[in-house]
């Protein structure tokens, strides 16, 4: 059924402003990444990149190769070829992702290498990167044609076929035929696990799970993914996790009014942080009154989203509406 | 009616008013009371007549005006004072009216005598609210500085920032007081939609900018930044020609001005970098009279003069010692102290306490690579809260390990003590060998729950 056809002539695909002005994609597929998307890892000697490649391989995920300079030439500890550049390993192996666990200050960067390679997504799951060199790498990126996921994000997943990121992968529950299954959308990893968790004990399937992170400035958007999902015909519901801080969900609410007719379920943490305090991730501070919860709350309603009241609930709010 | 201090400053020129004028009324056209516009017609008039020197102290309104109890930005980032501000923008020559800092009394008369005439004593602090304090002071002469020196730098400073206790002022910035004729505004903010710095001017400098974006937006004139090749001569000329100077000198400052606080932005990773009120003198001189600026949290690593402008003394003690073991920590009001891994789940855990009944004590979130030390320390931080009357672990483990947690919970319960019930959710990674580990230890206090909402019911039955 179509599963072998990937999300090929990535330059196609602009993301910006909220739009997603590639060829309508209409095969059955998950979205961004599936069983034969190739990964490298970019900081696959680190102890980060180590141990979520061992993770991402033991789910099925096809690994093939890594990247860390200076390093090139020798074998990595779960027996894949480490190179010195990006732009070797996608040479060598025709990586199409790459997944990031190069530190802080030289992460930026490494995406822009990502890109510059040849790779068509990459997913960067660095937490404290400046806001500035990830200006520089999105406008990079944009330029390119390159889809970026991240930063400080758990990364992606198409449950039963690949898993590129940090999310444990027993929680997810794979797509079958004739079971519904969820596409989810996540500024917090762990809040999406919960999420996840609620619909793999309902016996909801997903269809793919994409963390795009808490950072101020970041790659792919509620909006960009909401039409994916919308595009994607194995996807039969969204649940979209949001938090305090920025406009994105008001944005997507704008989105969802007039684009999205599957069924939203959404919800919104941080009703009760205080205004001024940045709570943990960077992007998540309410200021000049701008990115409350109870805003977003009411664009999203009056979208005419289901939005849960309780991080326990999402769920239950979802299977109501299925 | 309350004067604001600017107009308590220049009292003696207020005419006595009929009581049934309502002096501290705002006219809504441009949010001055009507205090404030007679005292300035009658200030210009006598000026202009010759009877008086025009002669505005030095950015004393904002204060007054709580302005520094808006963040003005999108994120909660490091903060410099005042005088560290000015250092930056004069490094890349933003020229600012003569000053210096001080940390004694005998060095602010000494100052005084260098800088002379009329000078502006400022407490360097964050808090906001100084003018009404009593510690922004306006002075004429040498006594008058070493009083207000004397005042500010033996009494602690309250306001409503600072709580009933105050805070101690350590230094105090002694700056020339400068003839202002036009004030305006400039600044540079990171555009998370747009995804790249805005700069912004406009004519209306001085007064909040929030009120001017609120009541007048089309006097806020905006240029993005190209990400990579930043400011561009014509967006810079664009924004000069905003600010509508006649005299060619004076816009070349201006550009020059503007130019140098988008160098100061990108060079030291700027979150916002103000000058407020930016102002032209009298004599036509283009002059910096108030800056504030925030940093990227993310970016403090790259620069040694951030690094050594940091002042712990101006940080919540607890939250710092979070920080230094890679935890983010807010502490707030309720008796439920949370530790979490991710700050969305944190987040959602604090509104799950509240949707129960109960009041989150703390935001803690351990982060992804929590380390079995810095989770000891995330419970030692909670426990040292005398308010918590009971802990919830709510651990949906990814990157963070169950396993790292629960050691962490035993060797806390041996080392500490748990002297309140703790309720523990663990699921995700390594969950089995965790929830084994916890069964081995078998600790008296610890509860553990099957869910998310279990653990928030249960959590809010054992302290109510």
């Amino acid at each position: 059924m179509g599963l072998d056809i990937r999300l090929h002539q990535p330059h196609n695909l602009r993301v910006g402003e909220g739009t997603f002005q590639g060829d309508r994609l209409d095969v059955d597929m998950s979205i961004l990444v599936d069983r034969d998307s190739s990964i490298i890892c970019q900081g696959i000697t680190g102890k980060a990149g180590a141990f979520h490649t061992a993770q991402c391989l033991e789910y099925g995920t096809r690994m093939v190769g890594g990247v860390s300079p200076g390093k090139g030439g020798s074998q990595s500890e779960h027996g894949l070829p480490v190179f010195n550049t990006c732009h070797d390993a996608v040479a060598a192996t025709g990586a199409d992702v790459s997944m990031i666990f190069v530190p802080a200050p030289f992460a930026a960067d490494a995406a822009m290498e990502a890109g510059d390679a040849g790779c068509s997504l990459v997913v960067l799951v660095t937490e404290g990167i400046p806001t500035l060199d990830m200006a520089r790498a999105r406008k990079f990126l944009d330029d390119k044609g390159i889809l970026l996921l991240g930063p400080n994000c758990p990364g992606v997943i198409t449950p039963g076929q690949c898993k590129v990121g940090i999310m444990p992968g027993y929680i997810h529950k794979p797509a079958e035929k004739g079971t519904k299954s969820i596409g989810i959308i996540s500024r917090s990893g762990t809040l999406t696990y919960e999420a996840v968790w609620q619909c793999t004990t309902r016996g909801l399937a997903q269809s793919t799970c994409v963390g795009i992170g808490g950072d101020p400035i970041k790659g792919l958007n509620f909006t960009d993914l909401l039409q994916m999902f919308q595009d994607d015909e194995e996807t039969d519901a969204i649940i979209m996790i949001g938090e305090i801080g920025g406009t994105d969900e008001e944005a997507a609410a704008t989105y969802i009014e007039r684009h999205v007719t599957k069924p939203v379920v959404a919800f919104i943490a941080g009703m009760t942080a205080p205004p001024g305090k940045r709570m943990g991730h960077a992007g998540a501070i309410i200021s000049g009154g701008e990115g409350t919860a109870s805003s977003k709350v009411a664009a999203l309603k009056e979208a005419g989203v289901s939005v849960a009241e309780s991080p326990a609930t999402i769920g239950d709010t979802l299977t109501k509406l299925l | 009616m309350r004067l604001t201090f600017r107009q308590q400053a220049l009292r003696p020129l207020v005419p006595i008013f009929p009581p049934w004028i309502d002096l501290s009324r705002q006219i809504p056209h441009n949010g001055r009371t009507v205090a404030g516009c007679v005292l300035w017609m009658r200030v210009l008039r006598a000026a202009l007549s010759g009877r008086i020197g025009l002669t505005v102290r030095f950015g004393v309104r904002r204060y007054t005006d709580g302005f520094e109890t808006q963040p003005t930005n999108g994120r909660y980032t490091m903060k410099v004072h005042e005088y560290q501000a000015r250092t930056l923008l004069s490094e890349v020559g933003v020229p600012v009216p003569q000053s210096s800092v001080v940390d004694t009394v005998a060095q602010a008369t000494d100052a005084y005598a260098a800088i002379g005439g009329k000078v502006v004593v400022k407490a360097q602090v964050f808090a906001g609210g100084r003018g009404k304090a009593g510690f922004v002071k306006l002075c004429d002469n040498a006594d008058e500085v070493r009083e207000a020196a004397e005042f500010m730098l033996s009494n602690r400073m309250v306001s409503v920032q600072t709580g009933a206790e105050g805070i101690a002022v350590k230094k105090l910035l002694i700056a020339a007081a400068v003839d202002i004729e036009s004030e305006y505004y400039v600044a540079v903010v990171m555009d998370r939609t747009k995804r790249t710095p805005v700069v912004m001017v406009s004519r209306e400098g001085g007064v909040e900018i929030e009120v001017v974006a609120k009541e007048n937006p089309d006097a806020i004139v905006k240029r993005w930044l190209h990400p990579h090749m930043g400011l561009l001569g014509f967006q810079c000329a664009q924004l000069v020609a905003a600010l509508n100077f006649t005299d060619k000198a004076q816009a070349r400052a201006a550009g020059k001005v503007i130019r140098g606080l988008v160098d100061v932005f990108l060079k030291y990773d700027c979150a916002l970098a103000e000058i407020n009120p930016l102002v032209r003198t009298t004599d036509g001189e283009i002059l910096a009279i108030d800056a504030k600026m925030t940093f990227d949290d993310n970016a403090v690593f790259r620069h040694k003069t951030l690094q050594d402008m940091f002042d712990p003394a101006e940080e919540n003690a607890l939250e710092l010692r979070a920080k230094d073991h890679n935890l983010s920590y807010i502490p707030l009001d309720g008796n439920i102290g949370c530790l979490v891994n991710g700050a969305g789940l944190a987040m959602a855990t604090m509104d799950l306490i509240k949707l129960h009944g109960g009041d989150p004590a703390n935001f803690l979130d351990v982060g992804g690579s929590v380390t079995k030390e810095g989770a000891i320390e995330a419970f030692r931080i909670i426990l040292s809260d005398k308010k918590v009357k009971g802990i919830l672990v709510n651990i949906f483990g990814g990157i963070a390990k169950c396993d790292t947690i629960a050691e962490a919970l035993i060797a806390a319960a041996q080392d500490l003590g748990f002297t309140v019930p703790v309720v523990v959710r663990l699921e995700g990674t390594n969950v089995d060998r965790a929830r084994k580990l916890l069964a081995e230890a078998a600790i008296e206090q610890l509860i553990p729950a099957d869910d998310l909402t279990d653990a928030a019911k249960k959590v809010c039955a054992k302290v109510a």
